[in-house]
């Protein structure tokens, strides 16, 4: 960002350098809007608010209650529970997506024919917006028509119709999966591109010397994957502890608060229970947990070959 | 002038704190008047938030909007339809920006919305005759301690749908269905018969309607949520005799499985499909079952009021909305306009099919009774007797407990006394917080 023009005397001022510094203004103009009107402006309304016991959006001088906000929430075994939750969340939906992401990328990898149209297919779940995934998942996994419950009776698998997102534990798996069917193309197509970066020459001399596929994977793919791996786990590890919209369609937090996580409880505090102040405060420990991730993130980019800055 | 990292941050901040100077924690300016009038003036937009679920349609709705637009041409309606579980929270975040000039209010928020003055005391608007002339369970969702807050949309509850086709074939007489035993006892026939699997599904999502539908079954079994202190008591014999029902009901499949992810939508395609055979819904259910495009089961249903459950009563849950006027509203009295239009019985009465009407002349004239005979009788026994949601500032709160721990007992985590009284517990720390 830094724009360092040739330092000249300000008293010697040119007509052009002075076009040019209104023109950088210019240019910088719509970054410091959005930058600062809409992070860190509301980032500052939001810790604002969470040292408040607000109650209401239009209360205009709600009482100061400095860290009491802060406390509150520490002390809420529900907003312990639903982190909880949310690492559950977080945890499986990585293994999963890293699993099958790492499987689909060498599949698209491998030299066939159609490659072209497999790599653009596969893109589709992740093209969806997250609510159409959400509705399209809650059709299938429903108790009376759900295509789920068709399948497996047809199959003979089950004898009835099960009502899948009727219990905590099996919602919250179900919603992962739900989740993971959307963004395991993403963590295959990062996982991908740093296949395609690993020279063909190192297969070759692999093959020269007698290495099996599995070895092949284990002494080349995974040790030069490791940058995209770590890079794509920390980028879903952000997005899966911000968890929201799929949870806020799907179940809305059942059943039972099996899968209300903090973005979800967070969000309810604030706007159903018009408890503005211990929702800030709540958001604020998302902004915390999630600030520690990106700079992971970025130092992990910034240390990896397929950094771009 | 070298622009550097530096400046940029510094100019950017100084403008941020440009904003917020002058500002209050909220952002919300001191309050103004409360009777918001802006003398006289009908014209101009009115923004009104609706919901889409029982009641008025979409296409209703664009009827009842044309036909103001005869006599009103000046002012411009503009709805905007949500689902009912995004409604409440839409309201909360729009009320800073006063986006909405009227808002559709539950009965259950009117505490809330009032006393954090987000809507208007309109009572100096309300004509007399509304105190005599509308049904009570209506006038009830428009009013806060004596004042009223809003204007009454319609009067509701929940009624009682069964598949005549069912029964019959399992020998079951529509006179007999009166009480829940009943019920229990005709649903067991019939899924003994290999007619339902599941012969009745019941909203109970961890969502409002679940307990709507632990209301009506508390108010059959005697029961009420508060006692005259105003505290909460529902885990007394008769909250646990309900939460026992629902839970024997589900446990021995009579209910359907997937009821504790159901909400009232659910409940009607469940009806609609022909394979349930009773269920809890609001009035304008009758309406879709009988929607010969997305029913199965048209022409082969029965309403009623709500079965009477062991204290021989039947109240129903009152389930009556109202519309409000946002503090925000830049136009109130054009508002009000709108307002006093789609509440009057010229409008109302000619939609009966999807809303009953606030008048107690309607239920009367049979011009409008034809419209819809079978709910109009029903509701006739239904609105005689209710039950209400405690009237509470915290509402939200002390339902979302209740409904997390209606769903334990539900689920088998918690036996139904121990769920009430977490819920009793939690929810009365949270009313005195």
């Amino acid at each position: 960002m830094t724009t360092r023009t040739i330092r000249t005397p300000r008293r010697h001022t040119s007509a052009t350098s002075q076009v040019q510094t209104r023109f950088a203004w210019l240019l910088l103009a719509p970054a410091i809007l959005v930058v600062f009107g809409v992070i860190l402006y509301p980032l500052y309304r939001t810790v604002l608010v969470s040292l408040f016991d607000v109650r209401s959006a239009l209360d205009p001088s709600p009482a100061f209650v400095g860290l009491g906000n802060y406390v509150a929430m520490l002390s809420s075994p529900s907003v312990w529970a639903s982190l909880g939750r949310t690492l559950y969340f977080t945890v499986v939906s990585l293994i999963i997506e890293v699993t099958l992401g790492l499987c689909l990328a060498l599949l698209l990898n491998a030299p066939m024919r159609f490659r072209w149209l497999f790599r653009t297919a596969i893109v589709i779940p992740w093209a969806l917006p997250t609510i159409v995934n959400a509705a399209m998942w809650k059709g299938i996994y429903n108790a009376q028509y759900g295509a789920l419950n068709a399948v497996l009776y047809q199959l003979g698998v089950i004898h009835d119709y099960v009502p899948w997102l009727s219990e905590p534990w099996r919602a919250m798996n179900l919603v992962i999966l739900a989740d993971a069917w959307k963004t395991t193309p993403l963590v295959a197509f990062f996982l991908l591109a740093g296949l395609t970066s690993i020279p063909s020459e190192l297969y070759e001399a692999a093959e020269v010397d007698g290495l099996g596929w599995w070895k092949r994977f284990r002494a080349i793919t995974l040790p030069l994957l490791v940058p995209a791996i770590s890079i794509v786990v920390v980028l879903r590890t952000v997005e899966a502890f911000k968890v929201f919209d799929i949870i806020y369609a799907m179940t809305r937090g059942g059943p039972a608060n099996g899968t209300a996580v903090i973005s979800y409880y967070t969000y309810q505090t604030a706007f159903s229970d018009q408890s503005f102040g211990i929702g800030s405060a709540m958001a604020m420990l998302i902004v915390l947990i999630i600030a520690i991730l990106c700079m992971i993130y970025l130092r992990l980019i910034r240390s990896s070959e397929m950094s771009l800055l | 002038m070298n622009l550097s990292r530096r400046t940029v941050l510094l100019t950017g901040g100084a403008l941020a704190a440009a904003a917020v100077a002058g500002c209050s924690v909220t952002g919300a300016p001191a309050p103004a008047a409360t009777t918001g009038s802006t003398g006289g003036k009908l014209s101009g937009t009115v923004n009104i938030l609706l919901m889409k679920q029982a009641g008025w349609t979409e296409d209703d709705w664009a009827g009842v909007i044309t036909k103001f637009n005869q006599t009103n041409p000046d002012i411009t309606i503009n709805p905007t339809f949500v689902a009912y579980e995004a409604l409440h929270d839409k309201i909360v975040a729009a009320a800073a920006a006063g986006t909405f000039d009227i808002v559709l209010m539950d009965v259950i928020w009117p505490p809330e919305f009032a006393e954090k003055k987000m809507i208007l005391d309109v009572t100096d608007r309300v004509p007399a005759n509304w105190k005599t002339e509308m049904l009570g369970g209506a006038l009830q969702a428009a009013e806060y301690k004596g004042r009223f807050v809003g204007a009454p949309q319609v009067p509701s509850t929940k009624l009682f749908f069964y598949n005549k086709d069912l029964m019959s074939k399992a020998g079951v007489d529509e006179s007999s269905i009166d009480s829940w035993d009943a019920v229990m006892t005709a649903a067991k026939a019939i899924k003994d018969k290999g007619l339902s699997k599941h012969p009745i599904a019941w909203s109970w999502a961890q969502a409002e309607a679940v307990i709507c539908d632990f209301a009506q079954l508390l108010g059959a079994y005697g029961g009420t949520f508060t006692d005259d202190a105003g505290k909460l008591n529902f885990n007394n014999d008769a909250g646990q005799q309900t939460l026992q029902f629902m839970v024997d009901s589900l446990k021995s499949g009579i209910s359907h499985p997937g009821s504790p992810t159901f909400l009232e939508d659910d409940v009607i395609k469940a009806l609609q499909s022909g394979e349930v055979a009773f269920g809890l819904n609001w009035e304008s259910t009758f309406r879709d079952l009988n929607d010969t495009k997305a029913s199965k089961v048209a022409g082969k249903m029965g309403v009623s009021a709500t079965p009477t459950g062991p204290s021989g009563k039947r109240p129903g849950v009152n389930g009556a909305m109202a519309y409000a006027i946002s503090a925000g509203s830049k136009n109130p009295d054009a508002a009000w306009k709108v307002i006093e239009f789609v509440t009057s019985r010229e409008v109302q009465d000619p939609l009966a099919k999807s809303s009953m009407p606030n008048w107690i002349a309607s239920f009367s004239d049979p011009n409008v009774v034809k419209i819809n005979p079978e709910v109009f009788a029903a509701c006739k026994v239904a609105y005689a007797d209710s039950i209400l949601r405690p009237q509470v500032v915290n509402y939200n709160k002390v339902s979302a407990i209740l409904q997390v721990e209606i769903q334990n007992a539900l689920l088998g985590s918690k036996t139904a006394k121990a769920a009430l009284d977490d819920a009793v517990n939690q929810g009365n720390d949270a009313l005195a917080g």
